[in-house]
């Protein structure tokens, strides 16, 4: 775990991860979706509107993945002091509220086929909403800490307070009534034919190695520009002493 | 550092402490309040609920449910149609006068949006149709598991031939 700590041998990890995670992701993402959209049959009620399935659930569980992984690493950083902690709970905001974003779009597409209206205002749907602005919330406070050079630790107990969403997103169609279906997958059951499930988790799985490598790629950048910060500080403290 | 005793917590771990009763209380507010919320933030009442405290004719309220099998009846103007919304302990008759969306079939959940009259029709305004957690292809459609399982060792009987 400590060994993570050290900001060089996580760059060198990172380094070596970041391209393979973000083309395997590409591809596997790819792949998945072309197959949902043109080889898997259409459903026996929705027809081929079914295919926005493979795009919008795997969104959805990775916009929620974001926020844990923010809660996470928030958790990590007050507690252990983790260096890192920081840079990656800010690096998960931006992939976490794309995702959840093209979750929102995506369902309300597939909402007005299906459902005969873009939007209501169910459990599931308004806290999903609610997803979104916290990650808006989030990224506009932890941006503006780093800016003014200030601690994270705001944008932390924000991170560890938002998660409280979390589960009831989970449960929004559990608990209340909604027009949105309740789970399909739980525990290891699935309500979805094998013919839809394969290319859903195949698709998952190249979101969530996307999502892992743009998360990298944006912690060895936050690192950068910090360092790149430092350097300059350094040199403008020897220029000053040169001239003294 | 371990001379100072084992009674004193270590910073790092008093940290882990504090926070974790902090999460602890408030997930237990967000429970709290979602279970006090769990009338008020439903979608829709299910017939149940109608029959359990009946709204006010004329106050505007959204009614979910399944549609009753060989309920649909089309009015003679050819866009009234009237259907009943049941869910297994109480059925509400529904009038509703408008295109019906396509995932509209008897058997299948509706929420229909609209008003009690005073003679215990719901008169919708809107409806839409809910769709269940089911995904199924077309050409599977009507079989149950048995079936299902039948047609499952048939094609894997015919791939190995």
């Amino acid at each position: 775990m400590h060994g993570f700590a050290n900001p060089a041998r996580f760059l060198k990890i990172a380094k070596w991860l970041t391209v393979p995670l973000l083309v395997g992701g590409l591809v596997i993402s790819f792949a998945a979706v072309l197959w949902g959209l043109t080889q898997v049959p259409p459903d026996r009620l929705m027809g081929e509107t079914v295919r926005i399935l493979f795009v919008h659930v795997p969104a959805a569980w990775l916009g929620m993945g974001g926020w844990t992984t923010i809660a996470i690493a928030s958790l990590v950083e007050l507690v252990w002091r983790h260096p890192l902690a920081a840079i990656a709970a800010r690096a998960a905001a931006v992939p976490g509220a794309v995702f959840t974003a093209i979750c929102l779009v995506t369902g309300s597409i597939w909402g007005r086929p299906t459902w005969g209206t873009w939007w209501v205002w169910d459990g599931r749907l308004t806290s999903m909403l609610v997803l979104l602005f916290l990650y808006f919330g989030y990224i506009a406070l932890s941006s503006s800490l780093a800016r003014e050079g200030q601690s994270s630790r705001i944008a932390a107990i924000f991170g560890l307070v938002g998660a409280i969403n979390i589960p009831i997103i989970n449960r929004s169609v559990v608990w209340w009534n909604s027009l949105h279906q309740p789970p399909s997958i739980t525990m290891g059951q699935s309500s979805i034919d094998p013919v839809f499930l394969w290319p859903l988790l195949i698709a998952t799985l190249g979101f969530s190695l996307l999502f892992g490598g743009v998360v990298l790629a944006r912690m060895r950048a936050i690192l950068a520009d910090i360092q790149a910060e430092a350097r300059l500080r350094r040199k403008a403290l020897q220029a000053e002493e040169l001239a003294a | 550092m371990s001379s100072t005793g084992s009674r004193e917590l270590k910073p790092k771990h008093q940290r882990l402490v504090l926070l974790v009763i902090a999460l602890v209380a408030l997930v237990g507010a967000g429970l709290l309040a979602a279970y006090a919320l769990r009338n008020q933030a439903s979608y829709f009442y299910v017939p149940a609920d109608i029959a359990a405290a009946p709204p006010q004719p004329g106050q505007a309220i959204r009614l979910g449910g399944m549609v009753e099998n060989g309920s649909i009846t089309t009015a003679a103007d050819g866009v009234t149609v009237e259907f009943v919304v049941q869910d297994g302990q109480a059925r509400v008759p529904v009038s509703y006068t408008g295109i019906v969306p396509a995932l509209f079939v008897e058997g299948s959940g509706v929420v229909a949006e609209g008003a009690m009259r005073a003679d215990g029709v719901f008169i919708a305004d809107n409806l839409l149709a809910k769709h269940d957690e089911n995904y199924m292809p077309r050409e599977l459609e009507g079989m149950n598991s048995a079936e299902l399982r039948e047609e499952l060792q048939e094609s894997m009987a015919g791939s190995s031939e």
